[in-house]
């Protein structure tokens, strides 16, 4: 038999060649079952917990937000009473960049791609009737977190939540925004330090509370594949820990507290075997390079979902097909959160409709596909184990390169690691445009009858700008105004000092000052980031 | 012409989305021309300013967030102020139909949204470039 020169040779996209079968010498001769251990024990490549979804099924939040907070609120409300467990709340950019409402540069952007916040007063709308004990909530907001994560405190310690136990989570992950996503306000050098100074803020204050998701997600989304997506994100994550280490904290203070989230896109084991690989690398790098005491500080938690690089503009509707591989890729790859993009994404902001879909499928994984009922199900799969081994090589491999080379600081400042990247992304773009790389409805089995679904818009309403300005107007028109000014001082000498801005940010925050008041002291000693333009 | 096309490639406002623009970019160098990519953030100022210093034949946005109609109707003045109302202006990214029409109106010939070819943009450009 010589059937085998027969076969299309396959690569991963990481560039690992898939073999048509897998046996147990192929496990060995990739590292062996040595580096996997039991579910809930280092180095936690079957899973964080033991009993995973068997005690508590993954989280189920679904990335929200638009128009006005009061809006929002009500999708919040729609959400959770349609089973969602959790909120990811979605910011307009003005507020993402640290812009308030009325700034001439945030024309035609307020309230459109998510909810408008400039006050403290914006977060109590957004959030009345929730239960902050009961659905955490995650903020997605990066160059404006410490403004966010400091209204989010205060909004809690006002409705009486005891600050000190407070869950939630911020992204906060400045590094991967200059890679790609683009909500960058200050050079990289500040911008990290800012991302320290939540790190040590929350440590010292609010322990519960994850400051920082570092997320390889938009790095995909940027170019990356697989492998790249989780060596970047952890050579990020140690740049915020070395950071915080050498303000005095102990690893074991913070390591536990710092999140991960991360994208489901392309092959079902590829994707599932980095994540099962990740795990027991992170847990290493934590132990190993940290000396970390607590298995806690090496656990890899995450939300892995979304997916939106790989759903297509072409026939939208078999984007509900495509999401609900990517959940099951984001189960079997044991994610403590998940969320969906939905399948009008690639036209519109999510409408409730779409929400729905993405949620009940999350759902049915749960309640009728089993899902839910065994740990790590593909772990001690010959092809699963040899995979996973691969992956983690190849993972270290890329993070020793990024050392090589100076370390991810020095490289996102220079725009190297943009540069690769967006190569990268040019050649996935041509490969899928000359057909070798396949998309179902994209480069072959098209629908040439324009018989596509009608994707319902979102709509944007403008009268929701003139609300959201009306209301800030009214709120700076409510407040203290010296209270203000002092606090605004104080963030100000704080930057100046080189201490830290958060004490002084939540002072500012609880009199009301705007995230684009906050954003101007800061500027005014970091300066502003300027973009490497780089090919 | 005896000189490669000129092209500025524009991220109007916010928007942070540059993965689309950064390909577009270098699928028209490729095809030999030079390409002055602004990088993120630019206001309708900072475009046209940049097309008149760089002196382009093409001037191309990239918008992925929803607010190219509001940016391209304060464009369109700017641009025609600085002498480039006859130079090609082309704009791709998350456009959704009901907006085309306006903005061929605002004096945007080329538009391409999501799941345009590469080859159809460069083969636009070329054609249209007097």
């Amino acid at each position: 038999m010589n059937d085998r020169l027969k076969l299309r040779p396959v690569t991963n996209e990481s560039g690992i060649e898939i073999q048509p079968r897998y046996g147990a010498m192929d496990v060995e001769a990739s590292g062996g079952f040595g580096f996997i251990g039991e579910p809930g024990e280092y180095p936690f490549v079957r899973g964080i917990h033991p009993q995973m979804y068997r005690q508590r099924p993954y989280t189920m939040r679904q990335y929200t937000g638009f128009g006005n907070p009061a809006d929002t609120n009500q999708r919040f409300k729609y959400l959770i009473a349609n089973g969602q467990t959790g909120l990811n709340v979605a910011f307009d950019l003005p507020t993402q960049c640290g812009l308030d409402s009325d700034d001439p540069l945030a024309h035609g952007e307020v309230g459109r791609v998510g909810m408008a916040v400039d006050t403290l007063r914006d977060f109590e709308i957004a959030f009345d009737g929730i239960d902050l004990d009961k659905i955490t909530v995650s903020l997605t907001v990066n160059g404006a977190a410490p403004q966010l994560i400091a209204m989010y405190l205060a909004m809690a310690e006002k409705r009486g939540y005891d600050v000190a136990k407070l869950r939630g989570t911020a992204q906060n992950d400045i590094l991967k925004e200059f890679i790609g996503r683009g909500t960058w306000i200050y050079p990289v050098e500040p911008s990290v330090r800012l991302v320290g100074d939540t790190i040590e803020y929350c440590a010292r204050h609010a322990p519960k509370y994850s400051p920082v998701s570092v997320c390889g997600y938009h790095i995909r989304e940027s170019g990356a594949n697989p492998v790249q997506e989780m060596a970047y994100a952890f050579c990020i994550a140690r740049a915020y820990a070395d950071d915080a280490l050498a303000r005095g904290l102990d690893i074991d203070a913070f390591a536990g507290r710092l999140s991960f989230n991360f994208n489901v896109f392309g092959s079902i084991f590829e994707q599932v075997c980095k994540f099962r690989a990740a795990r027991g690398l992170w847990a290493k790098i934590v132990k190993e390079q940290y000396g970390a005491k607590q298995p806690e500080s090496g656990w890899l938690r995450m939300i892995a979902g979304g997916g939106g690089g790989g759903l297509t503009f072409e026939q939208p509707e078999v984007n509900i097909v495509r999401g609900a591989y990517y959940a099951l890729i984001a189960a079997l790859g044991g994610a403590q959160t998940m969320a969906l993009c939905c399948f009008d994404e690639a036209y519109t902001i999510p409408t409730e409709y779409a929400q729905r879909i993405s949620l009940r499928t999350m759902q049915l994984l749960i309640e009728e596909m089993g899902l839910a009922d065994t740990v790590d199900p593909l772990g001690g799969s010959w092809f699963v184990e040899t995979l996973t081994n691969q992956m983690r090589q190849k993972m270290e491999e890329t993070m020793a390169e990024v050392d090589a080379q100076g370390g991810i600081v020095k490289l996102v400042a220079e725009g190297a690691i943009q540069a690769k990247v967006s190569a990268q992304a040019y050649r996935m773009q041509r490969a899928i445009e000359s057909g070798e790389f396949r998309k179902v409805g994209v480069n072959c089995y098209r629908n040439e009858q324009a018989d596509d679904l009608e994707v319902q818009m979102h709509p944007y309403k403008e009268e929701d700008t003139r609300r959201q300005i009306a209301s800030l107007e009214g709120a700076r028109g409510a407040r203290d105004v010296r209270r203000v000014g002092e606090a605004l001082a104080k963030v100000r000498g704080a930057a100046e000092g080189g201490a830290n801005v958060m004490p002084a940010v939540v002072e500012a925050v609880k009199a009301y000052a705007t995230v684009g008041e906050i954003t101007q002291q800061l500027a005014g000693v970091y300066g502003r980031y300027r973009e490497p333009v780089r090919f | 012409m005896n000189r490669p096309i000129k092209v500025v490639v524009a991220k109007p406002g916010l928007d942070g989305h540059d993965q689309g623009a950064k390909v577009v970019a270098r699928a028209l160098m490729d095809a030999g021309m030079e390409v002055i990519y602004t990088g993120l953030r630019q206001t309708p100022e900072a475009v046209a300013r940049i097309a008149q210093d760089e002196d382009a034949d093409v001037i191309a946005l990239s918008s992925m967030a929803g607010s190219h109609v509001p940016f391209c109707e304060k464009l369109k003045p700017l641009l025609e102020q600085a002498g480039l109302s006859d130079k090609l202006w082309v704009i791709g990214g998350n456009l959704p139909k009901q907006d085309h029409a306006r903005l061929k109106e605002l004096g945007f010939r080329g538009v391409f949204p999501s799941s345009s070819r590469l080859d159809d943009i460069v083969n636009f450009v070329k054609a249209n470039v007097a």
